[in-house]
């Protein structure tokens, strides 16, 4: 009991610490002051009656918000001993697979940088600077010479450096058993299987309405989509993250969930945060980095050839060229396990005085990053907006799907839960499959990845992002991809080569998502 | 007596051979007895023309009606829409309603004072507009308030000038059309059906009003025709959306009552044009990308499901409201047997917004008219 007490106000000292440094408390401290003016604010019982004001006026409300971003974004402090690595990543194997993959991507960035001779980073010429500005809305007509340039690597690359992941402290024997994992990934990290998963998705059961099921022609709005969109309305107004969190879990309306979102994001357009946005784009125009190209270039190769996302070309210039200069994501690496690239000033290499993180905010983008935005485009078409939700998005989850940990959240952990559940729930295929030479995670790799972006129509891909934000995990990328593997069982079943494998589950445009994970969890014999 | 249905055409698009040859129909030449014939415009326009008394026996279907022709040109179309309102008025229609001034509240055609053009009017902005030369469907580029005079012609060709919308809806800052594919299966009673899968086509070039971009061609016009030529039309996607990518994002980004209302609209526009008779006779059976194709060969086989059912011989005598089964990608835009047999009544308290009964988009099995909310 005490432990779980001092745990507890370990947790409320640094929330309280992180709140402190924040807009809202000087927000909440300017209400504060001003209140004093109102005639319910009596001296005598000053502390009640100024908490009874933030309740009325919906401050405590955003309060309250804050506090449950704080709680669902960060990990739960472990023992106050514990050294900082571990909040990154608490296994050791882990954490040096990491850095060594790091190494290799910015050995490749380097090389590439030396090879064309193009500097990481330049002062943009007053000329150019114009003409950027002048261009900024519409960068995608520009067409420069990105033929030298390659992405620094593509999701196939980093899932090599998955599969030879070894944990050295866990000997398997050599003989094989019916417990041998017959997958790709070989580590032995702790995933639900379906019982906990359907315990875990409750929400998404068989005699809960869903949207994304029961809102399909055929279902009269009455039996459940009218109620469901006017709950989601009085949740707006009632502006609780934790209840929209709880909503959302059965869908967002189309028209709701934009603003749902952003509640759950606790994002609210405030100047200050369009100045900032503003402020990053002055960075762009003045200074341009190399990092630059390859957005560029990747947006180019995949978003632009995108039957739905080809329309907002430029809006993900407009976002990504930003992000690369915002530094206060840079905080998010006290619980990513991938930490920022260092460089150094030219001429100072070693000096950690001299030493800069490259891109400034810490992430380098690899082939098909861009996609991580052009869906929210759908929602948002105020750039600063935009450019916020994107940035929450990223720091609470998609950079799970890129670097190399044990959360359960984290690549490593979904590519386990996905290959489990095949071998475990469809062991023939699997076995086939892996006969053949067309090892299953091979194919549904890049699907996670890239949380279906790309892969799925939009609206369909929309419904799966509700759930990720409602469930504040991105397991159900791992059930959707066994699902659509449970779905094309039989056709799989009659292939004789990878290639024929990846041809069966080339086009996913067609399929419903929110059916397939309800069957595949509940429908499923286990 | 189950004959083959024999089938001619005189365009030579694999989404329409590919269909009639999947439904097992013989091919013959037009000289032969055919039950179904997909004419080229000028086809058409033989076979009807007075001169060449030509009558289609009871079992025989082409895929235009003879009036179509009149109602190709747009000069026509102002013509038929004025000629509308006059029968409306007659039928003492809510439709053909006028304000205190004397103009039609929603049948009203646009004035165009020569005034605007005038260059004495200081300060007055643009107002541009779009000059439709009624026999080629070529679109002349506008011309703005600083030229005082148009094109003059020698000839007496019909000229239809319409409002140019300086401010049109713009998606990722583009401009945008929308084609969508209509069906009338007869026109009395109407029966006419719209195809879900429409879509929208994107200009390439940043939409801007200012008056230098307005003799850019690839700002304003999105005809693919024309995009197709311009530097950055991209080949893998020809810069189309689907009708209902378009739904989500303004449901999304606009909020769902707006959008409903803009689809009511939309459909009312086409139910209303259809009964004036004016609509593009021909669309393009050409496909431009792999997924075009597909999409015109799926509303093709829908088309011929709904136009030939059952695959038999044509009958004019059929009743021919075909089963929900058969609609595939189709709904019922409007059907006037089934919206008559509801009263008159329901038109006046629709068009004043009340939307009653099936809510607009849904189908529901009655095989009601449910995507208008009016009649």
């Amino acid at each position: 009991m005490l432990q779980e007490e001092s745990d507890l106000s370990l947790i409320i000292a640094q929330i309280v610490q992180k709140l402190k440094g924040s807009n809202l408390y000087s927000q909440l401290e300017r209400q504060a002051w001003a209140s004093l003016q109102r005639p319910e604010i009596k001296l005598e019982s000053l502390k009640e009656d100024i908490k009874e004001f933030f309740k009325i006026s919906g401050w405590e409300k955003k309060l309250q918000n804050a506090v449950y971003s704080e709680l669902s974004v960060f990990p739960l402090p472990s023992h106050p001993a514990a050294p900082p690595e571990h909040l990154k990543e608490p296994l050791v194997y882990m954490r040096k697979a990491q850095g060594s993959w790091e190494k290799r991507i910015l050995k490749s960035l380097n090389s590439m940088c030396t090879e064309l001779s193009i500097p990481l980073a330049r002062k943009r010429p007053v000329g150019e600077q114009k003409e950027l500005l002048n261009k900024w809305n519409e960068m995608g007509t520009d067409e420069p010479d990105l033929s030298l340039f390659r992405p620094v690597y593509a999701p196939k690359d980093f899932l090599e450096v998955l599969i030879n992941l070894r944990n050295p402290n866990y000997e398997n024997g050599d003989s094989l058993s019916f417990r041998t994992h017959l997958g790709l990934i070989q580590v032995p990290l702790k995933v639900k299987d379906i019982p906990e998963l359907k315990e875990c998705f409750v929400e998404l059961g068989l005699n809960i309405g869903q949207l994304g099921i029961d809102d399909s022609t055929q279902v009269p709005p009455e039996l459940f989509e009218n109620e469901h969109v006017r709950i989601g309305q009085k949740v707006l107004a009632q502006q609780d993250s934790a209840a929209a969190q709880q909503y959302i879990r059965q869908g967002s309306p189309t028209a709701l969930r934009a603003e749902l979102w952003a509640l759950i994001l606790n994002i609210s357009s405030q100047p200050e945060d369009v100045l900032y946005y503003e402020q990053l784009k002055t960075n762009v125009i003045q200074h341009d980095l190399l990092v630059d190209s390859l957005i560029y270039k990747d947006v180019k190769l995949t978003a632009s050839n995108d039957d739905y996302y080809f329309v907002f070309e430029d809006y993900l210039y407009q976002v990504l060229l930003c992000f690369s200069r915002d530094t206060s994501v840079l905080s998010h690496f006290a619980f990513n396990s991938a930490s920022p690239p260092k460089s150094y000033i030219r001429g100072k290499l070693g000096l950690e005085e001299y030493a800069v993180f490259y891109p400034p905010n810490g992430v380098i983008p690899f082939h098909g990053f861009s996609m991580y935005v052009a869906p929210l485009c759908f929602l948002y078409h105020e750039p600063s907006k935009l450019y916020q939700i994107f940035r929450e998005m990223y720091v609470r989850f998609f950079f799970r799907l890129h670097s190399i940990s044990s959360h359960p959240s984290g690549i490593v952990s979904l590519c386990l839960l996905f290959e489990t559940l095949l071998q475990t729930y469809l062991p023939q295929l699997f076995y086939h499959l892996r006969e053949i030479g067309a090892q299953p995670l091979r194919i549904s790799f890049k699907w996670m990845v890239r949380a279906f972006s790309g892969y799925l129509a939009t609206d369909q891909l929309l419904l799966l992002w509700d759930r990720i934000l409602g469930y504040n995990s991105l397991e159900i990328l791992a059930v959707l991809a066994a699902a659509v593997f449970a779905f094309r069982a039989v056709n799989l079943m009659e292939v004789t080569s990878l290639a024929a494998a990846e041809a069966v589950l080339a086009d996913l445009s067609t399929l419903k998502v929110m059916p397939l994970l309800q069957i595949f969890l509940f429908a499923t014999v286990t | 007596m189950a004959g083959k249905v024999k089938w001619v055409t005189d365009i030579e698009k694999s989404v329409l051979i590919n269909n009639f040859e999947k439904r097992g129909w013989v091919q013959v030449t037009e000289n032969e007895d055919w039950n179904f014939y997909w004419m080229s415009v000028q086809t058409i326009r033989n076979v009807f023309s007075v001169e060449a008394g030509y009558r289609l026996s009871d079992d025989q279907i082409v895929n235009h009606f003879p009036n179509h022709y009149e109602l190709t040109r747009k000069d026509l179309m102002v013509k038929n829409i004025k000629r509308y309102r006059k029968e409306l008025e007659k039928e003492g229609s809510p439709l053909a309603e006028k304000d205190e001034n004397g103009k039609y509240l929603y049948l009203g055609l646009c004035v165009f004072h020569r005034l605007m053009f005038s260059v004495n009017i200081p300060r007055r902005p643009v107002q541009p507009w779009i000059m439709i030369l009624s026999h080629r469907f070529k679109k002349c580029v506008p011309k703005d308030s600083k030229t005082s005079s148009f094109v003059s012609q020698s000839n007496k060709e019909a000229y239809v000038i319409s409002l140019y919308i300086n401010n049109p809806l713009l998606i990722g800052g583009r401009k945008f059309d929308l084609r969508l594919y209509v069906l009338v299966s007869t026109y009395r009673p109407l029966r006419c059906y719209m195809y879900k899968l429409g879509f929208c086509r994107f200009c390439t070039v940043k939409y801007t009003p200012s008056t230098s971009e307005l003799d850019n061609m690839f700002v304003h016009l999105t005809n693919v025709a024309i995009q197709k030529h311009g530097e950055d039309y991209n080949h893998i996607h020809g810069g189309k959306w689907t009708v209902s990518n378009l739904r989500l994002y303004l449901e999304s980004t606009r909020g769902k009552e707006v959008t409903s209302k803009l689809f009511d609209e939309i459909h009312w526009i086409i139910v209303q044009s259809l009964k004036a008779v004016a609509v593009n006779a021909s669309p393009s059976l050409t496909s431009s990308t792999a997924n075009d194709r597909i999409l015109k060969y799926n509303l093709i086989n829908d088309t011929l499901n709904i136009a030939v059912p059952n695959g038999e011989i044509p009958d004019c005598k059929w009743n021919k409201s075909p089963p929900k089964e058969v609609l595939g990608n189709y709904e019922i835009l409007y059907d006037e047997e089934l919206a008559q047999g509801d009263g008159a009544d329901r038109e006046l308290r629709s068009r004043q917004g009340q939307s009653l009964g099936p809510r607009a988009g849904r189908s529901r099995d009655s095989g009601r008219a449910v995507l208008t909310t009016w009649k």
